[in-house]
């Protein structure tokens, strides 16, 4: 590599010796002529313009689509770690879901006082409309994202939960696909465990946790906003793979009591929506009223057995950082087991302890939104500027529960393919997981995230950031 | 399959068909203007744009008519919502919409060729490139209507898709022979007799019909002629006659794939008998003008059955 990494290097020891994962695609890349590799890299780019994997930036103009950067060279993890990281993943989320199922019904936790009762309180996700109800199969969320971020060689951290409506499962199918056209050889070289099952895997656990009064096969949909909708490549993407329908709001109504989908034939019940609608969105009869993206009366519909809905509605709880904080203590609460994998220390700025040393050390802290999500509304200190960072105290100091800090990780990194040859830039992971009532799947690897700027730490799309092909290799 | 999908294939296809044929007389335009001098070819696009049915909004914008101006306007104008640009934009967010009632290769014909064609319009079309444009429009119809006959299952989708083509095919040979016939012949003693034979082969081109023409009447270029090729001929698939035998086809299929019939196939039904006894004759006894537009009303009404038949909207 032309520029050396100061992190722990996904592809490189400190010393510049190849790591194991990656000595056979060393090997391969050695060999390849440099401009074989450019040409590569730009194919790559139209093959995903004319698949038309895009996705809308909010607060762009509508009609702009944006394509998420892919670049070439895998993340590679080999069979041992990954053994050991779902382990974990597995461990964490099955604590996800009892915890779910607690905070509907009796909140053992609370009473344990395990979790302060101010947490549920304050959390916007939280909906009563979903107290002493369980859904179909006891499952709540069925597909999870769990964003992962490296340190050392054995030191994987959770740095965010995402049960509500993980995106970015269309990115991990695609760039595998993308790789396996441009350098079929490889995969014949390297064994790498497959991904491209996940489509039939999410469709065999969403229909496992079909209603009860379902006949026949289940009638599975896709509940989309609209081709507007910055994951909208996704929600096609899904609902073509798994065989689905893809609606939207105005293809739903209520009919006898069940959900029903205006087919060419007439009305046709649902039995499983995925939806990617936010909650509030959801049922204009129960939540936001002015909403067109929902279906008047499918709440009702829900809480009568009639359909099931994924995630189920109120799961965002888990996506909150103050929640996060807590992830520990619920794991344990729920598996009886000391986690598998940590969480990242988190400072609660809503404890005055937590709070004066987030303040004394703004400058070395990343400072989070508590309800934020995709890289908007934070803080990384040693990134920002004085002027920055002293508005972000103001902002702290009025409304300290809203936030939460983290130490600057020193994210591992990973080689990307750049004119001059490699260079690490930081990378985090988001495998997916599937929930049904009586299995865990994860599918090996799942998302690399990658920050293509030199020394950034970001690595959200909507921030600049691009993405990887991600391999497990066989055993 | 949804409604609101089979609405997305219809309009899809309906919009390509509209894009292409705007291109095809964009086209004969270009061929005859060549060949007049800077005044009469100002009457040419002039023309070219009343056949397209953009008069008003053309005037609205520009004073005098130069091909600049006109082929512009009809190809990337996006003020003129029937440009070409407009089309077969519309065109690709309903094939996003039915995204998966298509194949990907249906897909990527329709986002590949979008890619370039946005490309070519990002600025002023020239006289050095006019014609790449055209050329770009025309294989893209192709190019699509080929992937779809390739790879499309058929289903409903795909006679939904066909439907699309068809009623909107039917409409604007309808609308091109009208403008052409009724609008501007100087007057109507000209009815029937010898005419301008450039303005009834710029008829021909635009439907792509002049090699098929000739070959059928051994060159021999008259009015009467042609109206009973474009209206009554079912071999040659840019006709009325073809355009409502096809969309019969489509419509019976999909009534057998639903075990009903409805307005959609009673409208066509009708329509058919009309088309099948009628002689060139009968349509100059009725009047040109006439038979076209109740023709075009005809197409239009089952177009409307065939998206309440099969619940598009509601």
């Amino acid at each position: 590599m032309n520029e050396s990494s100061e992190n722990f290097d996904e592809m490189q020891a400190g010393d510049g010796t190849v790591r194991k994962a990656y000595e056979d695609y060393n090997t391969w890349y050695q060999a390849q002529d440099a401009r074989f590799l450019k040409r590569k890299h730009k194919d790559a780019e139209h093959s995903f313009r004319r698949t038309g994997i895009t996705f809308n930036v909010y607060g762009e103009d509508e009609a702009e689509e944006r394509l998420i950067p892919f670049d070439m060279v895998p993340r590679i993890i080999d069979a041992n770690e990954w053994r050991k990281v779902s382990r974990g993943i597995e461990q964490r989320v099955s604590a996800l879901n009892a915890f779910m199922h607690d905070l509907y019904h009796r909140q053992e936790i609370v009473r344990a006082g395990r979790l302060p009762e101010s947490i549920l309180r304050n959390n916007d996700a939280w909906l009563p409309h979903m107290v002493g109800f369980t859904p179909p199969g006891g499952v709540y969320t069925h597909i999870v994202g769990i964003d992962l971020v490296r340190t050392g060689p054995d030191e994987f951290f959770v740095l965010e939960d995402n049960a509500r409506t993980p995106s970015g499962v269309s990115y991990m199918l695609e760039n595998r696909e993308t790789m396996m056209q441009m350098f079929p050889e490889l995969f014949m070289q390297v064994g790498i465990e497959e991904v491209s099952n996940y489509p039939r895997r999410l469709a065999k656990s969403l229909a496992a946790c079909a209603p009860k009064m379902t006949e026949g096969r289940p009638t599975v949909a896709v509940l989309t906003p609209g081709i507007y909708n910055s994951a909208y490549f996704e929600h096609a993407f899904l609902a073509d793979q798994m065989g689905a329908e893809l609606v939207e709001g105005t293809d739903l109504r209520v009919v006898d009591g069940r959900v029903a989908m205006r087919t060419t034939h007439g009305y046709k019940p649902v039995d499983v929506i995925y939806r990617r609608v936010d909650d509030e969105y959801l049922d204009p009869l129960t939540f936001n009223p002015d909403s067109v993206l929902g279906v008047p009366g499918i709440m009702d519909v829900y809480r009568s057995g009639g359909i099931t809905i994924a995630n189920a509605p109120g799961t965002g709880v888990a996506d909150d950082k103050a929640i996060y904080s807590f992830m520990p203590e619920i794991v344990e609460f729920y598996t009886g087991e000391k986690p598998l994998l940590p969480n990242v220390q988190t400072f609660r700025c809503s404890e005055e302890e937590d709070r004066k040393y987030v303040l004394d050390n703004l400058e070395e802290l990343v400072v989070k939104e508590v309800h934020g999500s995709g890289g908007y509304g934070m803080l990384i200190g040693p990134a920002a500027t004085r002027a920055e960072i002293e508005e972000f105290r103001k902002k702290l100091e009025a409304k300290p529960d809203g936030y939460i800090a983290q130490p600057t990780l020193s994210l591992s990194t990973c080689p990307i393919f750049t004119k001059k040859g490699l260079a690490p830039r930081h990378v985090d992971l988001r495998p997916f997981v599937l929930v049904s009532p009586d299995n865990i799947e994860i599918t090996p690897g799942g998302l690399t995230r990658v920050a293509l700027k030199k020394g950034s730490l970001v690595v959200n799309s909507s921030q600049g950031g691009g993405t990887k092909d991600t391999w497990v290799l066989k055993d | 399959m949804l409604g609101r999908t089979a609405n997305g294939l219809f309009w899809m296809f309906r919009y390509l068909e509209r894009a292409v044929n705007m291109a095809r007389l964009l086209d004969a335009g270009l061929r005859i203007a060549l060949t007049r001098d800077i005044v009469s070819a100002e009457d040419e696009w002039r023309s070219v744009i009343a056949a397209a049915g953009q008069r008003e909004a053309f005037e609205q914008k520009h004073g005098t008519y130069t091909g600049m101006q006109a082929w512009n306007f009809i190809l990337r104008d996006r003020d003129n919502p029937a440009s070409i640009i407009n089309m077969f934009e519309q065109t690709r967010t309903n094939a996003r919409l039915a995204r998966n009632a298509i194949s990907s290769e249906l897909w990527e014909a329709i986002n590949d060729n979008w890619m370039q064609i946005s490309a070519i319009m990002a600025k002023p079309v020239g006289q050095g490139s006019v014609n790449e444009a055209v050329t770009l429009i025309r294989s893209a119809g192709t190019l699509a209507h080929g992937a779809m006959l390739g790879t499309m299952l058929r289903d409903e989708g795909f006679h939904f898709a066909r439907a699309g083509t068809y009623v909107e095919r039917a409409d604007s040979i309808a609308r091109i022979l009208d403008i052409k016939y009724y609008l501007l012949l100087p007057s109507l003693s000209y009815v029937g007799s010898s005419l301008d034979t450039g303005q009834w082969d710029q008829v021909l081109r635009s439907v792509s019909g002049d090699r098929a023409y000739r070959s059928l009447h051994a060159g021999q270029v008259d009015a009467r002629g042609i109206v009973e090729f474009l209206v009554l001929d079912d071999r040659f698939p840019r006709s009325l006659a073809f355009c409502h035998s096809a969309l019969r086809d489509e419509l019976s299929a999909l009534a057998r794939l639903h075990g009903s019939e409805g307005e959609s196939n009673a409208l066509m039904r009708r329509a058919d008998t009309r088309l099948s006894d009628l002689t060139i004759e009968d349509v100059f006894d009725q009047g040109l003008h006439e038979f076209l537009i109740e023709f075009a009303g005809t197409n239009a009404a089952i177009g409307q059955a065939i998206a309440s038949d099969y619940r598009f909207l509601s």
